[in-house]
């Protein structure tokens, strides 16, 4: 398509308002001066101002988990790009959609160590789904579409896209518009049928059916959670869910059994190791979902419906494949099923549920309550029953707060719990609740936090008060970088190596040196009104929720064991464990 | 602890043809993979293939177990700019070849032999100076192989090799 003359950076400009883009995260510099300029003159797309090019990334990352849209970064050459690694490696690892605009130096200067030049195509070649070097400005809508195809497509994943300035500058008529159509990235959506029909003939025999859910529920989207809802109340099988698929389908309902895996709860874990049929929808056997992988649900039958080919048969090897987007497939199977129960009729649970009822009264998620110390579980509960009403959004930070989170918070519905799964990056939750909060303004936006993980973005309570972004900060403070210390308890005879966090600031001084608000609770009695207050409060909170010290996070698989091979609260004796020392 | 899943499957040598978009970086993101993912690789070729130079070929010899194998061409298959990933050894009957060029420093009777071994091997002089010769030889890696070896005993200086090229048998394209 040709027209009117524009240059490289208004042509990307144009390309993303054509793409739907409203919001960009992104830190201006010398190599996207061009950009920023071709920003100044329009206001179809807000730019929002990070502190720190990784928070931009992140933040764009909870924007787009929690709207299902991709969200879009601007960074500098050199040292944007690079600071921009690891939010692109998260957004990797837990698959989520987003298109990373880096400056680059002029072409003629590529590779001759140029001020702030970096190979950031070279660099981020193993932590996007793909990257561009554009050196013809006459192509770069085409590219912009391309990526935008590529990062939402299939498994999604994030896309750079590195613009060296002079392109930025250049002039061109060419305009790419509609549906792209890639070369050689056409992902398939649909199911291979006849895995389909082994699947349900499989479901429908099962005496000891589980569904296990992952984050690729999600990334289907909506649709996908529905037809999931549907499948699993019209079976009335169990289902667990990993870290990333949380809200998928609702906590409250007493078929799910709460989250598996290292720190799952007792019924998940001991349900996934007996079972005798497996529906993985939209998960990957990840080491911390399968503990010792010899021992992993040695009885079962394993059905694996995923995206990505390079997912199945991965770690563990299962027995029918179905390559194809969760949405498309359950709905597939839903049909196959409804038409198989007619047929032969359902087979009953009951004896299986007996079962599960049986683990589940062990009340794995019991802890030992305190009168003057806040445990941090206690906390989440409180947090949990206090905001349940609400439009509440919920992020983490890495580390047992983030456990916590996942086991007391119960998530009702799909996109609302954005949190670090794959590359587990401190820092993450705080500007994920940035860009969560500019994609829903007037929800309720927390940031469950530990006191050392909140300070590797720190920074951003800078870009939440400029916005006016009314994010709460629920800090569990215990003085220590908690799991590290949990597992120096355990594996290093409690030699508290580096994680006491020393000369913490004063977290209320800090909220009011930006202008934002904070609380400090320390006694469970006031837990209530602080929550409260919180939630009453106009603006940006912090709220220094000092916890006990000392508590672990249990249940726990130990790294290494059989994922049915549990320490719960009550048996937790502090003892070390053999070869601890050399487990991950 | 990652706890590492010891199965005792037998490794095997796999011919992989990959057709690439020929873009820039292509072949660093194939490579890449390779390394970051502690897969081998025996040997790699690649070039354009076709006339207007937009698709290029990687012929990968990798050796693994059945499941390494398999997770290799899953793993290429996702690259967003591979078009076909083919494994011609599960594939059936394939041609294989590599040239190597070996330069080779003798006089008197191990000139003599050194022609000889040549003429065996049906290789070409494609240079020669008073005391030496450099000898191009196509074939199978293992006769190449052999080849070197036996030019090891004549004087061999140095010898370059290409790698594996190879089609499927038949009129059959990947």
């Amino acid at each position: 398509m040709s027209g009117t003359e524009y240059n490289g950076a208004e042509i990307i400009i144009n390309s993303l308002v054509d793409l739907g883009v409203e919001v960009i995260f992104g830190y201006p510099g010398g190599a996207v001066l061009p950009l920023y300029d071709a920003l100044f003159d329009q206001d179809k797309i807000r730019h929002i101002l990070v502190r720190h090019e990784q928070a931009a990334v992140h933040a764009a990352e909870g924007y787009a988990r929690s709207t299902g849209k991709p969200g879009v970064v601007l960074v500098t050459s050199g040292p944007g790009a690079t600071n921009a690694v690891t939010g692109l490696t998260d957004a990797m690892l837990d698959s989520i959609p987003v298109i990373c605009l880096t400056g680059q130096v002029p072409v003629h200067l590529i590779g001759s160590d140029a001020f702030q030049e970096a190979d950031t195509v070279g660099i981020t070649r193993h932590c996007t789904k793909h990257n561009y070097l554009v050196k013809d400005v006459d192509t770069i809508s085409q590219v912009i579409h391309e990526a935008f195809y590529v990062a939402t497509s299939g498994r999604p994943g994030p896309v750079v896209v590195d613009v060296p300035k002079d392109v930025q500058i250049f002039t061109s008529t060419e305009f790419h518009k509609g549906a792209v159509k890639h070369r050689s990235y056409r992902p398939e959506v649909k199911g291979d049928i006849k895995a389909i029909t082994e699947a349900v003939t499989l479901l429908v025999g099962a005496k000891k059916p589980i569904f296990y859910t992952g984050g690729g529920v999600i990334n289907s989207g909506p649709a996908a959670a529905q037809l999931l809802c549907e499948i699993v109340q019209l079976t009335g099988a169990p289902i667990t869910s990993t870290l990333m698929g949380l809200g998928a389908y609702p906590a409250s309902d007493k078929q799910f059994l709460g989250m598996l895996g290292m720190h799952g709860t007792y019924e998940a874990n001991h349900a996934m190791h007996d079972c005798d049929v497996m529906v993985c929808v939209g998960a990957r056997f990840d080491d911390r979902v399968t503990g010792r992988l010899d021992a992993f649900s040695p009885k079962s039958k394993k059905i694996h419906i995923d995206i990505d080919r390079s997912s199945i048969n991965k770690t563990v090897r299962v027995d029918v494949p179905i390559v194809g987007d969760v949405a498309h497939v359950l709905e597939d199977m839903l049909k196959l099923w409804k038409a198989a129960v007619l047929e032969q009729g359902k087979q009953s649970y009951d004896d299986w549920w007996a079962e599960i009822e049986q683990w589940r009264s062990r009340k794995c998620l019991n802890y030992s309550s305190s009168k003057d110390k806040i445990m941090p579980q206690y906390a989440l509960e409180r947090l949990q029953a206090l905001t349940k009403d609400k439009d509440v959004y919920f992020t983490t930070e890495v580390g047992q707060h983030q456990m916590w989170a996942a086991q007391y918070l119960k998530l009702e519905d799909p996109n609302r719990f954005m949190t670090s799964g794959g590359l587990g990056t401190m820092g993450y939750g705080f500007p994920a609740a940035i860009g969560t909060q500019i994609a829903h303004p007037d929800a309720l936006v927390i940031d469950v936090a530990g006191e050392a993980s909140i300070q590797m973005n720190i920074q951003e309570l800078g870009t939440a008060v400029q916005y006016g972004l009314p994010v709460k900060i629920f800090i569990l403070n215990n003085e220590y970088m908690g799991m590290v210390r949990q597992w120096q308890e355990m594996n290093h005879g409690a030699r508290y190596s580096q994680s006491y966090s020393e000369s913490l600031p004063d977290f209320i001084k800090l909220a009011k040196a930006y202008g934002a608000h904070g609380i400090v609770v320390d006694k469970p009695a006031d837990l209530d009104a602080a929550i409260k207050e919180m939630m009453a409060t106009d603006g940006l909170v912090i709220v220094d929720c000092r916890v006990e010290k000392l508590a672990n996070c249990y249940p726990m698989v130990p790294s290494g064991a059989a994922h049915n091979e549990m320490i719960l609260p009550d048996e937790a004796e502090l003892q070390e464990f053999e070869g601890g020392a050399a487990l991950v | 602890m990652y706890h590492t899943h010891k199965e005792i499957e037998i490794t095997a040598r796999h011919t992989l043809s990959i057709i690439v978009d020929n873009e820039a970086g292509v072949l660093a993101r194939v490579i890449g993979l390779f390394s970051g993912r502690g897969y081998n690789i025996e040997h790699l070729t690649v070039a354009p293939v076709d006339l207007k130079g937009t698709e290029s070929r990687i012929t990968v010899v990798t050796i693994g177990t059945p499941h390494v194998i398999e997770q290799i061409k899953a793993q290429l298959d996702r690259l967003v700019p591979v078009h076909r990933v083919g494994d011609l050894t599960e594939s059936g009957p394939h041609v294989e070849r590599e040239l190597a060029l070996i330069k080779v420093h003798c006089k008197n009777n191990k000139q003599q032999a050194a022609l000889r071994i040549a003429e065996a091997f049906r290789a070409k002089i494609v240079d020669s100076s008073h005391e030496s010769y450099i000898f191009e030889v196509t074939g199978k890696t293992d006769k190449i192989k052999a080849f070197i070896r036996l030019m090891e005993d004549t004087g061999l200086v140095e010898a370059v090799r290409t790698g594996v090229a190879a089609l499927t048998r038949g009129a059959q394209a990947l």
